[in-house]
């Protein structure tokens, strides 16, 4: 009964989306006001309906209802009340349902948080998003019915892949498809304000709170998985390179760039066509992603199983989606061409050097994993383009962008000096230079070229993106009215670029003066890495709710010094005769030790992975460094301020008919 | 016209996905096809285990199957393909058209013998590759593989995953008649 | 589940999936310099059956074949181009993770370099004009009124 009711309430929410669809864009015709408020409603009646069927998925993975196929296909009767919950959106059909759960939710936020924004633009942003809702809709009625029953009702289900059953990776996917659907909201402003043709510096304020909090949960989802990886793969990796993740990279950087030119066209209404292109290009990156994970084109660590009859329906659904929103942008962005002075060394002018860095490195990304099919298709041959592609193409592009960063935030809108930028950054940039220089030497013995690098790009965008929040507290007369004075839009701004730094600092050192050893050992044998002396105690039994295990001891010491003792594991699940690694790790702020198992002998020795990775972990706070930041960003009392205004407005309003 | 560039990007990249979702991304060409085939030379399986008893086993290579086409079929006993593809692979051995030649890749010579007593030997035959080294030559990435030799010992034609009639119908046979 | 099966299961699904025989190889002893040179060669060289993992990080069977057999070679001496090539033999350039610089890949490795030069022009030229026009028609203030006064608040 409950599978059933979830499903009716999906065919409901596709009435409803093209509803949400067609009455708005009549409306706007037709200068209706009844139509265009009519968009609201809808959107919050879809909201429901998804809400609604999730809800009901939900119940059938909890009480294991086998006679959903989708639950026997991803649950056990053994598996654990949590991941029950996450097994909702561990393969495609219920993933899709997740998206479309946000989608909806985005949507119904709009519907909510539109009181001051035009009648005419929200509706037509409502609009947008309910033709995205009615492709996604029918995609999963048609191929990805979540709700499909199985029959004969099986005994026992084949369980949810054990890769997935950890908490990294149960809230992994809700955060990073929070960011890659909220980029729709941007993406139907763009084409609302396209079919319009009022795209002004209020369209860029309007905008920016919803592309910041897309942003921002794409950043903590992107993060999440890097940490799920690491502790999952069992060899002590934090990027692959894998198209997947490639996948949910590209909106990034598109987005990271789309935030910054929003800046400029709000603060001086230039630019506002290529802003319109980067939103649509945004959106148009996560479909992307969501076409190559689905359909199977790709070889990659995470992709769905694959269906080419969904991959079909998805290269459709992007071509009607980005290709109509590409068509009317042909067609109208001309008009939008303004006149306005421009500087390069002014911070639009470095916002835009930022842009074409930032894109560009988007691109290579996307030629990198696309160039192998792009080959097969013309005919010539396999080859395969990994991570050292594009560890040579992207970080060279990432240079340049960090000393962007620095001045960004010191050099004033329309024209910059010189010698003012100079009398401000001079301290900062001596402080990076003796940081690259003295930090390597002091922690590690010696200076790798890449920790100088990365200390010095890292340290100055740190140090400098602080500039400005210091010098505005300095103006102060205390330091508490200091901070109370400083905007929260500029201390998002700051937190992000210092998490970036952080997050280079990591990246740096952790390539620079990692040690990895695979070795295989005795029972009681010991090995050194680094300073520290790893000692194999031997492999034991080990149960768990759903698996049995060999466990590790392994002792770790320095010097004479006891550090600590890890347990890693070799799991066995026998509901899908899986096995796992399950890595151990002994944490700090400067470095990470790390030990997984391999392969088991029958003399009780085993091959052991063991590494040391100094500062890892700041590659990960960078990340959530940078989602504070947007945080902080999207709540300035700027955008709230506007509401307030807008009340007031309503009030006066009132007070004049009486 | 400038705006319309990257409407033009969008319809190039989805005409090569077009392409793309009709492909196996996992297939691999094989850069032996043409050239001479790897050079082999291992031990002869023994079928019972009182053959095995018997002093060392004989080794085969190249030279042996030379001046007649033949099929290189890498296959063990775990591994699941290579049951789907047995019983063709006993019809192609009934009709006879073409010497099987079988690679035991990295099994145990018990399981494998014990495989084949319950379903039947298709194999000339059977050479045992226990480290995988031949598997490497060839360019083996996973059981079973199926190659055409030509009589003048230059492979003709890959087949990865389970032979199918169709399969060997359509890539194999055309070729049976070539360098000889 | 009692010790004995559990044992069997580990042994049988540890010692190389299913029950694929792993045959006890002589360890193939390097010097720190050839060490040096197979840590670097291995994550360019792709597992052939895992999804997407280099050599250096997979335990697949396979895998572990192909690793011992570059260990062999870079023992007997063979250069990092001579073992590529000799992997591009059987398995063919799907094997190699930097693929190499040729007529089909040049875009691969210049395109993104010759994409920011283009970038680069473009907005010079950008700049540029929109100093021209500036001075060829003095711009009315880019916010209304209405705006203005949104913008203050």
């Amino acid at each position: 009964m409950i599978p059933e009711l979830g499903h009716f309430a999906l065919i409901l929410a596709l009435g409803i989306a093209f509803l949400q669809t067609v009455a708005p864009l009549l409306g706007y015709q037709r200068r209706d006001a009844k139509l265009l408020a009519f968009a609201s409603s809808a959107a919050q009646a879809q909201f429901l309906c998804i809400a609604l069927a999730y809800v009901c998925l939900t119940i059938s993975f909890i009480t294991t209802d086998f006679s959903v196929a989708y639950v026997a296909q991803n649950a056990h009767t053994d598996l654990p009340m949590v991941y029950r919950v996450s097994a909702v959106w561990g393969a495609h059909e219920g993933s899709l349902l997740l998206w479309m759960l946000m989608l909806s939710g985005w949507t119904f936020a709009v519907s909510v948080f539109n009181r001051r924004i035009p009648a005419e633009l929200s509706a037509l942003v409502i609009a947008v998003l309910g033709v995205i809702s009615t492709g996604l809709l029918l995609f999963m009625l048609l191929t990805s019915n979540p709700f499909d029953r199985l029959f004969p009702v099986p005994l026992q289900g084949r369980d949810l892949n054990p890769l997935l059953q950890d908490f990294g990776l149960a809230i992994h996917p809700p955060t990073l498809y929070m960011g890659y659907v909220g980029f729709s909201v941007a993406f139907a402003f763009a084409v609302a304000a396209l079919i319009t043709g009022k795209l002004d510096a209020a369209w860029a304020r309007w905008t920016r709170p919803w592309t910041t909090t897309a942003w921002m949960f794409l950043t903590l989802g992107i993060t999440l998985g890097s940490w799920w990886a690491y502790n999952e793969l069992g060899w002590g990796g934090w990027w692959f390179w894998d198209p997947v993740e490639n996948a949910s990279f590209m909106p990034w950087l598109a987005g990271t760039a789309l935030i910054h030119s929003l800046a400029v066209t709000e603060k001086r209404g230039l630019l506002k066509s290529w802003t319109v292109l980067l939103a649509i290009l945004t959106f148009s990156l996560s479909l992307l992603g969501t076409f190559l994970v689905r359909s199977g084109v790709l070889v990659s660590v995470h992709a769905f199983a694959s269906d080419p009859a969904r991959g079909l329906f998805i290269l459709i659904f992007m071509a009607v989606v980005t290709g109509s929103a590409l068509t009317l942008y042909a067609w109208r962005a001309p008009k939008l061409a303004t006149v306005g002075e421009l500087h390069l060394f002014s911070r639009e002018g470095l916002l835009l050097l930022n842009n074409v860095f930032l894109v560009v490195a988007c691109a290579a990304i996307l030629v990198g994993t696309l160039y192998p099919l792009v080959i097969d298709a013309l005919n010539l041959g396999k080859i395969s383009v990994g991570p050292p592609y594009f560890n040579a193409v992207f970080l060279p592009l990432m240079v340049p962008l960090f000393v962007l960063v620095g001045f960004g935030a010191v050099v004033p809108w329309k024209k910059g000096k010189s010698v003012e930028t100079w009398q401000r950054l001079k301290l900062p940039a001596l402080f990076a230079v003796a940081f690259a220089i003295v930090v390597p030497l002091a922690l590690h013995g010696r200076a790798a070229l890449l920790a100088v690098t990365g200390g010095l790009l890292g340290a100055w965008t740190i140090v400098a993106a602080s500039q400005d929040v210091w010098r505005r507290i300095r103006a102060k007369p205390s330091f508490v009215a200091g901070i109370a004075s400083v905007p929260r839009a500029t201390w998002g701004m700051t937190l992000a670029h210092a998490g970036l730094g952080v997050w280079a600092l990591g990246v740096a050192f952790v390539i620079s003066y990692g040690f990895e050893k695979d070795v295989r050992l005795a029972p009681n044998a010991s090995t050194e890495i680094g300073d520290f002396r790893f000692g194999f105690v031997g492999a034991t039994e080990a149960k768990g709710p759903n698996f049995i295990a060999r466990q590790g001891e392994v002792t770790i010491e320095r010097g004479d010094h006891s550090v600590t003792t890890l347990y890693p594991q070799k799991r066995f699940y026998p509901s899908q005769r899986n096995v796992m690694t399950e890595s151990a790790v002994d944490a700090t702020l400067l470095r990470d030790l790390y030990v997984s198992l391999g392969e088991g002998f029958e003399d009780g020795s085993w091959s052991l992975r063991i590494y040391v990775k100094p500062m890892i972990r700041l590659i990960w706070l960078g990340g959530v460094l940078m989602f504070l930041g947007g945080c902080l960003a999207a709540s300035d009392r700027r955008y709230r301020l506007a509401k307030a205004a807008e009340r007031r407005l309503a009030v006066d309003g009132g007070a004049q008919a009486a | 016209m400038r705006y319309a560039i990257p409407l033009l990007v969008l319809a190039v990249l989805l005409g090569f996905f077009a392409v793309g979702l009709n492909r196996d991304p996992r297939l691999l060409p094989s850069p032996l096809i043409g050239k001479t085939a790897p050079s082999f030379e291992l031990p002869v399986l023994a079928l019972s285990t009182a053959q095995a008893a018997d002093a060392a086993p004989a080794r085969l290579g190249n030279a042996a199957f030379a001046g007649k086409p033949f099929l290189v079929n890498f296959f063990a006993s775990w591994c699941a393909g290579c049951q789907v593809e047995h019983p063709y692979l006993m019809t192609l051995a009934r009709q006879g058209a073409v010497t099987l030649v079988g690679i035991d890749y990295k099994d145990a010579d018990a399981d494998v013998r014990q495989w084949l007593a319950a379903r039947g030997n298709p194999y000339a035959p059977i050479l045992v590759d226990l480290d995988g080294r031949a598997g490497i030559d060839f360019g083996v990435y996973g059981v079973p593989e199926t190659f055409l030799v030509s009589a003048d010992g230059r492979v003709l034609h890959k087949h990865v995953g389970a032979l199918t009639p169709e399969a060997f119908e359509k890539d194999f046979k055309p070729l049976l008649g070539a360098g000889s | 589940m009692s010790r004995l099966l559990l044992a069997a299961l580990l042994a049988g699904v540890l010692l190389g999936a299913q029950a694929q025989v792993t045959v006890a190889r002589p360890d193939i002893p390097l010097s720190t310099e050839q060490e040096a040179r197979l840590a670097e060669l291995l994550p360019d060289l792709r597992c052939l059956v895992c999804q997407n993992e280099s050599l250096a990080e997979s335990r697949a069977p396979l895998a572990l074949d192909l690793k011992y057999e570059v260990r062999g070679l870079v023992a007997s001496g063979r250069s990092a181009p001579e073992i590529k090539q000799y992997l591009v033999d059987r398995y063919g350039d799907f094997v190699l993770f930097r693929p190499p610089f040729d007529a089909r890949t040049w875009l691969l490795w210049l395109g993104p370099f010759a994409l920011v030069l283009l970038a680069l022009g473009v907005l010079l030229r950008q700049i540029r004009g929109s100093r021209r026009a500036v001075a060829a028609a003095p711009p009315k203030p880019v916010d209304d009124a209405a705006l203005k006064k949104l913008l203050d608040e």
